[in-house]
């Protein structure tokens, strides 16, 4: 560094033809090497392993060896009333904690806050925000506790003189998506927060002034507005929900009788409790491909942001 | 006019306001009962006023069996897991930030794709694959599994965070002889101190409030992490002790709730998540 002198002007052209922009070659691709080789061994890896015993009668015990059986745990699935009962209770739970509660919960609360006074903001928002940060399992604990028999909300439906009963043995799946828009709405909230923030106020005073009320201010202009938002926010609200596990197993164990087991909860009866790991491995599979085509769907939605 | 204006305003911001206080009390009960309870010496299972405040349940679980060794496992899990996420990925993040090639787009594809796959969904096979190579039980295991589930995110999200380093102060460096590595480490990653820090602290949460990786990927009690332990409340004793239960609820998810309100400040609030999934 002390031999600048040599070098009284440092000239343009030099350093255009000189790379300075770095390494070239392999060198240049060799930080990424960590992150792959943890992303092929354990990540990769095990989709590899799930295709592949998807398609064994791979058990936990009293087996030697795994023998290739083809479609049958795929047949079989079709045929299990159990699975068509996960299947449909996945959807249910999907449907209307994500897609009706978290979505719109989250919307309605983002847009209510664009009005709200800042203290009655801040309130809000941090109760909501607490909820989503506790980890899964204190989250099932808190709902266990407010939908059973003697809990919470029981005591509020008796204080308001209305019926009460035992939520988590005769509508579970009502329960547990409760708890999932409890827990989950905070996110949508975020979202739709940061986008109605970017929509312009001109806009929708303009619209305002010009007679058109809150519905139709909302349907015509904010909604489109915001379209690249929902779309994103459904496609990522949809797939958390798919993989929801810790918050059922807390609250119903996917009981009683099966009427909270999503396809997680059966998944892991069939593969532990059942010892069916090929089975139970080929629901998983079955799980994977739904989210891979929901994955694919929201990259569509992102396309031109790479 | 304006008089009409401005009240009909007002109307607004208190029929908001109003609305915004139903859904806040709908959702303060569940953790109003967490924090009653944990005071209470006859916690029971519904939000009341305490039978007189106590301690005595914070007491009966900060013992090494029910809650350090846990938290230290949850630590030692998580904390490792996510040094291992945040070293990959700042590292990764690099060449994909800095320097163009025709792999960035299909790998940065990838990435996002991976984001947004239902990891629950191979915990079965994990499992199965982890029982082949004697990876099952071990805590080293777990972290490697853990560090790869974050690692496409976290990816993403540095990334993000890099691209907003100008990249003139770094070719200054690279003319003076720096290697690449240096340029990282002294100039990029200190201009997006933040960055790294969202990075970390998302990981580490979402590894800490994670039930089912540990639940199915170690086995001896000992080393079981507080997301996994909390479930020996249930069972072993036929009576739930509900005000020990809160009690280590509180303490279990303390760090989390700290670490982010430590993270939402020094970024405005948005979390930065933005980065990621702003449509």
């Amino acid at each position: 560094m002390t031999t600048t002198a040599p070098h009284p002007q440092p000239t343009k052209s030099l350093r255009d033809t000189r790379p300075a922009r770095g390494p070239r070659g392999p060198l240049r691709v060799l930080p990424l090497t960590p992150a792959i080789v943890l992303l092929l061994l354990f990540l990769a890896g095990p989709i590899a392993y799930c295709v592949y015993i998807a398609f064994t009668d791979l058990q936990l015990t009293g087996q030697a060896q795994e023998t290739f059986v083809g479609l049958d745990n795929f047949t079989r699935a079709f045929g299990d009333e159990a699975f068509l009962n996960a299947v449909w209770l996945t959807l249910v739970f999907t449907v209307l904690s994500s897609l009706i509660g978290q979505n719109t919960l989250g919307l309605a609360l983002a847009a209510l806050m664009q009005r709200a006074s800042k203290p009655v903001r801040t309130l809000t928002g941090g109760i909501v925000v607490t909820a989503w940060v506790l980890p899964e399992v204190v989250a099932g604990f808190l709902l266990y506790a407010f939908f059973r028999r003697e809990g919470t909300l029981n005591a509020i439906l008796d204080w308001l003189h209305l019926p009460s009963q035992n939520w988590l043995f005769t509508l579970p799946i009502l329960a547990v998506s409760f708890a999932n828009v409890w827990r989950g709405t905070a996110f949508s909230m975020l979202v739709y927060s940061a986008a109605l923030n970017e929509i312009p106020q001109e806009i929708t005073e303009a619209a305002e002034v010009d007679g058109a009320g809150g519905w139709r201010r909302l349907w015509h202009i904010t909604l489109p507005m915001i379209r690249r938002s929902i779309g994103t926010n459904l496609m990522l609200n949809t797939l958390q929900t798919l993989s929801v596990f810790g918050l059922i197993w807390v609250m119903t164990r996917g009981g009683p009788g099966g009427k909270s087991q999503t396809l997680p909860l059966f998944m892991y009866e069939q593969a532990f409790q059942n010892s069916l790991i090929g089975y139970g491995t080929a629901v998983a599979l079955l799980l994977l491909l739904v989210g891979s085509l929901f994955s694919l769907v929201y990259l569509r939605l992102l396309r031109t942001e790479v | 006019m304006p008089h009409t204006l401005s009240s009909r305003r007002t109307t607004r911001r208190l029929a908001a306001d109003a609305g915004l206080l139903v859904v806040a009390a709908a959702f303060v009960l569940p953790l109003a009962w967490v924090v009653l309870s944990s005071l209470d010496p006859h916690a029971g299972l519904r939000v009341k006023t305490p039978d007189g405040l106590t301690l005595t349940n914070f007491d009966a679980i900060l013992t090494p069996e029910i809650t350090f060794t846990p938290l230290l496992n949850s630590l030692l899990l998580c904390g490792g897991a996510t040094l291992l996420t945040v070293v990959c990925a700042a590292l990764a993040a690099y060449p994909l930030s800095r320097f163009r090639s025709r792999f960035n787009r299909p790998f940065l594809l990838t990435i996002l794709f991976a984001t947004s796959l239902p990891i629950t969904a191979i915990m079965v096979p994990v499992y199965a694959l982890f029982v082949q190579v004697d990876l099952i039980d071990t805590m080293q295991g777990t972290i490697f599994f853990f560090a790869a589930s974050q690692l496409p995110f976290a990816i993403w999200l540095m990334k993000n965070f890099m691209d907003g380093v100008p990249k003139e102060l770094e070719e200054a460096a690279w003319t003076d002889g720096a290697s690449p590595l240096q340029s990282l480490l002294r100039i990029v990653l200190p201009l997006m101190g933040p960055g790294v820090a969202v990075v970390t602290v998302f990981s580490f949460v979402m590894m800490w409030g994670n039930f089912f990786v540990p639940f199915m990927l170690l086995l001896t009690p000992d080393q079981m992490p507080a997301s996994v332990s909390i479930n020996d409340f249930f069972g072993n004793r036929g009576m739930v002790a509900y005000g020990q239960l809160a009690a280590f609820s509180i303490i279990y998810s303390t760090p989390v709730i700290l670490l982010y309100v430590l993270i939402s400040r020094r970024l405005g609030g948005g979390f930065a998540l933005g980065g990621a999934v702003k449509g």
